[in-house]
């Protein structure tokens, strides 16, 4: 395996760290499509991991399977050394694992604060009777999530009005305020998926900054990224995907020259895939939609 | 519309746009472009608002309901404030449920028939005094939460209305065709609270008032805190929330608890004020209208709420000059409303004061500028 003198460099540049997160054969499918076939990844404590691959290798289902919001049809997924393969994601997340989406999900009606404080709900020492009563118990415990709250936000550097409606904000402020949401949590670890996303050149910068005081904070930060200078820049190790399984692990100088790699962003050869996509071009769309329908029935 | 403007504006003159911005500033129509119409200040002006949103004018109308009496004192005036405050009660109730939590609940009159049920049941073949029923009834109303949130809890929107809406046919048939609920003829003779030595409509109107003050500030301040906020996030995107760790389903099963609770003890105070219930009290009417009451005042929204449930109730009173023609006025007046005002009366606002932290960073940001 491809995997195995990967951990030897890494060892070496880094005292070895426990392992936090250890899938083993994980197999998510739908129907006849196997998105995610027989993964295998560890993610140690405190380090910063990116699972890139080209589109639909499967990165997002197996980020949802670790997650619970999928439940996988094979393998083991073990965290802080509990089993969590097929539990309730909130049981999950419980247990010290956060999470930020591909496309936002932030509870848009909401104010920012309110949003941050969502990552603080299970922690927050109050009843339904505290505030009925407005009991000192109460009040303390706002208090106390109100100022977690601007403090978080003031590490992921959002400097949008706090008050108002989170949907209000720009897109990029929208996307730190999920990271402070998932930070709140106070997570073992972060999976972020594609942070970076429809973010501009400064607000990249940022974001780079952010993983690194993230990182800081002794946090391990699981990465789904596209962009790979913010991939190279960041990441201790790197696994990529392709077809639902792990082709190759290693640090970002190990990836960056392996030809397995290179094959699946690239296609086998150049000119095969100029072929398939002139062919794809060349396609009306009704022609395209109707093949889709037909896969459909 | 927008296509009839382009026709037309090169023969007269400037365009509707050029109009446009000399009538409305050149910002107002480039943010307009963009989908950012600045909101009409369709609500009231803004000192009038600060002056409504303020505690001292929750008071105020807690004081003038309980003066009521003072004021009219008319049988009439009596009996219809008693119903309108007991429907307040439900309204609230079911806000917990819809505007907060974001369940679409069409079968809350099952609660209040619960309640109603299990009070007058008690009060009646044990002699009981009603208030010694109210422990039992929350019992039953928790029972019956539990009965509904069981089997929705993985339902969402329109399936979840459909389960709702067959469970209170469900409790109004079935009080319908039991001996010991009455059947068709239901339950007669409860005991009010007892007069306390005034005029029994007034003794229970201020039983009920009191009652209902306590069950709006409840509902209110549970709208604020944790669990408040859990109810919100579940409404905004259930998924999320799992993943900050809120275990969505009993966040559920809190709000259908917590909104039966208000049922059931909003069925307390309409037994002890009726004397007499029947399976015809709780027809599928009631729960629309509750709901309607929600929608109208403004989800999510206590003091909105409020103005929605006296709204319905009061409406068909006030429309009584209209006579036969009252309830066509009424569905009319509701139209109207829901079009002009479809985010409700007095909706929800979603803003923060900034707290002293945020005032002490402006403030700092402020002379870091000026520095």
């Amino acid at each position: 395996m491809s995997a195995q003198p990967a951990s030897d460099v890494t060892s070496s540049r880094a005292p070895l760290r426990p392992v936090l997160l250890a899938v083993r054969d994980m197999t998510v499918a739908f129907g006849g499509v196997t998105a995610v076939n027989g993964l295998s990844f560890d993610a140690h404590q405190g380090e910063v991991l990116s699972v890139i691959g080209p589109n639909g290798a499967g990165k997002t289902s197996a980020f949802n399977c670790i997650t619970g919001f999928y439940k996988p049809s094979a393998g083991r997924v073990v965290f802080d050394g509990h089993d969590i393969t097929g539990k309730r994601p909130a049981i999950i997340a419980g247990r010290g694992v956060a999470r930020t989406f591909q496309n936002l999900r932030l509870f848009g009606e909401l104010t920012v604060l309110d949003n941050v404080r969502a990552g603080m709900h299970v922690r927050l020492r109050q009843n339904a009777l505290d505030a009925v009563l407005h009991t000192p118990r109460y009040h303390r415990s706002e208090q106390e999530a109100t100022d977690e709250a601007h403090r978080w936000l003031d590490f992921v550097g959002s400097s949008g009005d706090r008050g108002g409606a989170v949907r209000n904000l720009p897109y990029g402020e929208q996307r730190r305020v999920e990271i402070a949401r998932a930070l709140a949590r106070e997570p073992k670890m972060l999976l972020l998926d594609e942070p970076a996303a429809g973010l501009n050149h400064g607000e990249k910068e940022a974001l780079l900054g952010l993983l690194r005081r993230i990182s800081e904070l002794g946090t391990a930060v699981v990465l789904i990224e596209h962009d790979m200078g913010l991939v190279m820049e960041v990441s201790e190790r790197i696994v990529v995907l392709n077809y639902g399984k792990e082709i190759a692990e290693g640090t970002p100088h190990e990836i960056r020259t392996n030809p397995a790699v290179i094959e699946a962003y690239l296609g086998s050869t150049d000119a095969e895939a100029r072929a398939e996509a002139e062919q794809v071009a060349q396609m009306s769309d009704a022609e395209i939609f109707g093949e889709q329908e037909e896969g459909r029935s | 519309m927008s296509q009839d403007t382009h026709q037309t504006s090169p023969e007269e003159g400037p365009s509707g746009f050029v109009q446009a911005v000399d009538e409305r500033g050149a910002a107002v129509v480039a943010a307009a472009g963009k989908g950012l119409t600045p909101r009409r200040s369709a609500g009231p002006p803004k000192a009038v608002s600060r002056a409504l949103s303020h505690p001292l004018f929750a008071w105020a109308v807690v004081a003038f309901a309980i003066a009521m009496p003072f004021i009219n004192s008319q049988a009439y005036a009596i009996r219809i404030s008693t119903d309108a405050l007991i429907f307040v009660m439900l309204a609230v109730g079911l806000n917990v449920v819809v505007g907060y939590c974001g369940l679409l609940d069409l079968g809350y009159a099952a609660f209040f028939a619960i309640g109603a049920y299990t009070s007058g049941i008690l009060a009646t073949t044990f002699d009981w005094h009603i208030a010694l029923t109210v422990p039992f009834v929350i019992i039953a109303a928790v029972i019956g939460g539990l009965l509904i949130g069981g089997p929705t809890l993985r339902l969402r929107s329109d399936y979840l209305a459909i389960v709702t809406l067959g469970f209170g046919e469900i409790i109004r048939i079935t009080a319908n065709n039991l001996d010991f609920t009455g059947g068709p003829n239901g339950i007669f003779g409860i005991p009010d609270f007892g007069n306390f030595g005034l005029r029994t409509d007034i003794a229970t109107y201020w039983v009920t008032a009191g009652v209902v003050s306590l069950a709006v500030l409840a509902s209110a301040r549970l709208g604020r805190g944790r669990l408040g906020r859990a109810w919100r996030f579940v409404r905004e995107d259930e998924d999320a929330a799992e993943a900050m760790g809120i275990h969505t389903y009993k966040i559920k099963f809190a709000a259908y608890v917590t909104g039966a609770i208000f049922g059931g003890l909003a069925g307390v105070l309409f037994a002890a004020h009726q004397t007499a219930i029947s399976p015809m009290s709780f027809n599928f009417l009631w729960s629309a209208l509750i709901l309607m009451a929600v929608v109208l005042g403004g989800m999510g929204s206590t003091p909105g709420v409020v103005v929605g449930a006296l709204v319905i109730s009061l409406l068909p009173e006030l429309l009584r000059g209209a006579e036969n023609w009252r309830y066509l006025v009424f569905g009319v007046l509701l139209i109207v409303v829901m079009i002009f005002r479809p985010q409700g009366i007095w909706p929800h606002r979603v803003s923060e004061k900034p707290s002293k932290i945020e005032k002490r960073r402006a403030r700092e940001q402020a002379k870091g500028v000026s520095a």
